[in-house]
């Protein structure tokens, strides 16, 4: 029975966090706005979908996916694994013997991005808006890919020990340039899939990640090198949008110029 | 076949596909790099079950409920045409979503942990303590700020770069002057203020709010919010580690 507990607990702790919004939605709907709500049985049974279906999703990833992709973590950090018969210590270790750590990492950052529930919902949305010139699936792949370089990159920072500003520094201004380029429309979207990267799913696993390799190197603080990670996950995929953008442009650019060349060249010959 | 089975089946292909890739990289990493069966099989395949229901009930549930909800409430702001209300319901829906936010409470008693190791406050129980809480307190305080913000630009139409460029600049001139114990935190503190719930209500909210008021463009002006979500929990929090340290 210990799914059981295991989901009574998640289905409280998804009701409390909850409970905060439905109180300031309902207390402005009373208090300031005073109009009915139209269609009000068909909200709630949205909000019970919500609630219900956010609780199985912790359940399962909490049954399923974080053990599995956490004692993953810890043993692909282990020294046993980056250097077998090194004989438990780190003398002669190199950054290229965590290979496998940097490939794990990209590969997991892609992948529990690509299953985040609220990436899904601004994808939904910015499809909606954009009238299918942004498709959902497109933007979730380009977070995606910058969140497997972005947290790629982040283990290496933590096995190479260099400081984490400069890396964060770096990635900003390379955004901020980009941002000159970019076409005006993509900008807020591609800030805000910044912050949608990293909730639920990826967080839990990228942080063991994290832990484990600052617990297993040498010179490394856990409680100050295992931080950072989420943040090469949030800077990463705006370059990634931004860029996916630019390059659609520039594809549809050279299609149309193409198109135009082939005519002249028809009406020509 | 039968329409009830072509619907369920419908229902669960985009989840199951959603969740696929989580699946290969765990199976690829644990059968041929690490070498090891998969342990508790038993667990591992309900598991996946309860994810792959549960996403489908909360995309369900959020086209049903959140997204519409939230246009709802942008709409009914816009019409009533009150700066004030808008504003304090922008800064409560900020504030109170972010206040009781479970990674919020894990990441601040971290930090607390490491304020407290590293001397830069007593460390004793009741040092850690406030300082965890004086931590939540203010990162929430600062998402409420940032709905202001954001939803103040979305009424004025003023571009979105200037605002987060200026931001980012504060960012990398604060963390010259903070201290090393919090730059991490306060990084860090960036992601995990937007929860799986918010995000769609806040997203509603923008985009709504931009397809009401004449002479906004939904894509321009609509997004943008959760942005301003993610950059000033890292500003407040560094000045927080200049203050406290």
């Amino acid at each position: 029975m210990m799914v059981l507990d295991l989901i009574t607990t998640t289905a409280v702790s998804t009701i409390r966090d909850v409970l905060p919004i439905v109180v300031i939605l309902f207390g402005f709907q009373f208090l300031v706005i005073r109009k009915k709500i139209p269609n009000l049985k068909k909200i709630a049974i949205g909000f019970v979908y919500v609630l219900a279906g956010l609780t199985l999703f912790l359940v399962g990833l909490q049954e399923a996916l974080f053990p599995l992709g956490e004692a993953m973590a810890r043993q692909l950090t282990a020294l046993e694994f980056i250097k077998p018969g090194a004989g438990g210590t780190h003398m002669g270790v190199v950054w290229t013997d965590y290979a496998w750590v940097y490939v794990f990492a990209a590969a997991i950052g892609f992948a529990t991005t690509i299953a985040e529930p609220s990436l899904i919902a601004v994808a939904i949305k910015a499809e909606g808006i954009s009238g299918g010139a942004i498709r959902a699936s497109g933007l979730r792949i380009a977070v995606a890919t910058g969140v497997a370089f972005g947290v790629s990159v982040g283990t290496y920072r933590i096995v190479s020990g260099t400081p984490l500003p400069y890396y964060i520094m770096a990635g900003y201004v390379v955004v901020i340039l980009q941002t000159f380029r970019a076409s005006k429309s993509i900008i807020p979207l591609a800030f805000d899939s910044g912050g949608v990267t990293t909730s639920t799913v990826t967080v839990p696993v990228v942080t063991a990640l994290g832990l484990g390799l600052a617990t297993t190197i040498p010179g490394r603080n856990p409680l100050i090198d295992g931080f950072g990670l989420i943040a090469f996950a949030s800077v990463f995929p705006i370059m990634a949008v931004l860029g996916y953008a630019q390059m659609s442009d520039w594809m549809l650019a050279r299609k149309k110029r193409h198109l135009k060349e082939a005519k002249v060249g028809n009406s020509t010959s | 076949m039968h329409p009830g089975i072509r619907q369920l089946i419908l229902f669960i292909a985009g989840p199951l596909r959603d969740i696929s890739p989580v699946i290969l990289v765990v199976l690829f990493f644990q059968l041929v790099v690490l070498q090891q069966p998969l342990p508790n099989l038993e667990a591992v395949l309900t598991g996946l079950v309860f994810v792959v229901l549960g996403l489908a009930l909360f995309i369900r549930g959020l086209e049903m409920g959140l997204f519409p909800l939230g246009e709802m409430m942008a709409e009914a702001f816009a019409h009533k045409g009150s700066l004030t209300a808008l504003m304090a319901f922008a800064f409560c829906l900020g504030f109170g979503t972010t206040v009781a936010e479970p990674a919020l409470i894990a990441v601040a008693a971290e930090a607390a942990d490491i304020a407290g190791a590293g001397g830069a406050i007593l460390n004793t129980e009741v040092a850690r303590t406030d300082y965890a809480f004086n931590l939540r307190l203010t990162v929430a305080f600062s998402v409420g700020i940032a709905l202001v913000i954001g939803v103040f630009r979305i009424l004025k139409g003023w571009p979105i770069h200037y605002l987060i460029i200026g931001g980012y600049l504060g960012v990398v001139i604060l963390t010259l002057f903070a201290p090393a114990g919090i730059i991490g935190i306060a990084y860090d503190s960036g992601g995990v203020t937007t929860s799986t719930i918010t995000v769609p209500l806040v997203t509603a909210l923008g985009v709504g709010l931009a397809s009401t008021i004449r002479g906004r463009n939904p894509m321009v002006d609509g997004f943008g919010l959760i942005a301003f979500a993610s950059l000033t929990p890292i500003l407040f929090v560094l000045v927080f580690g200049m203050v406290f340290h």
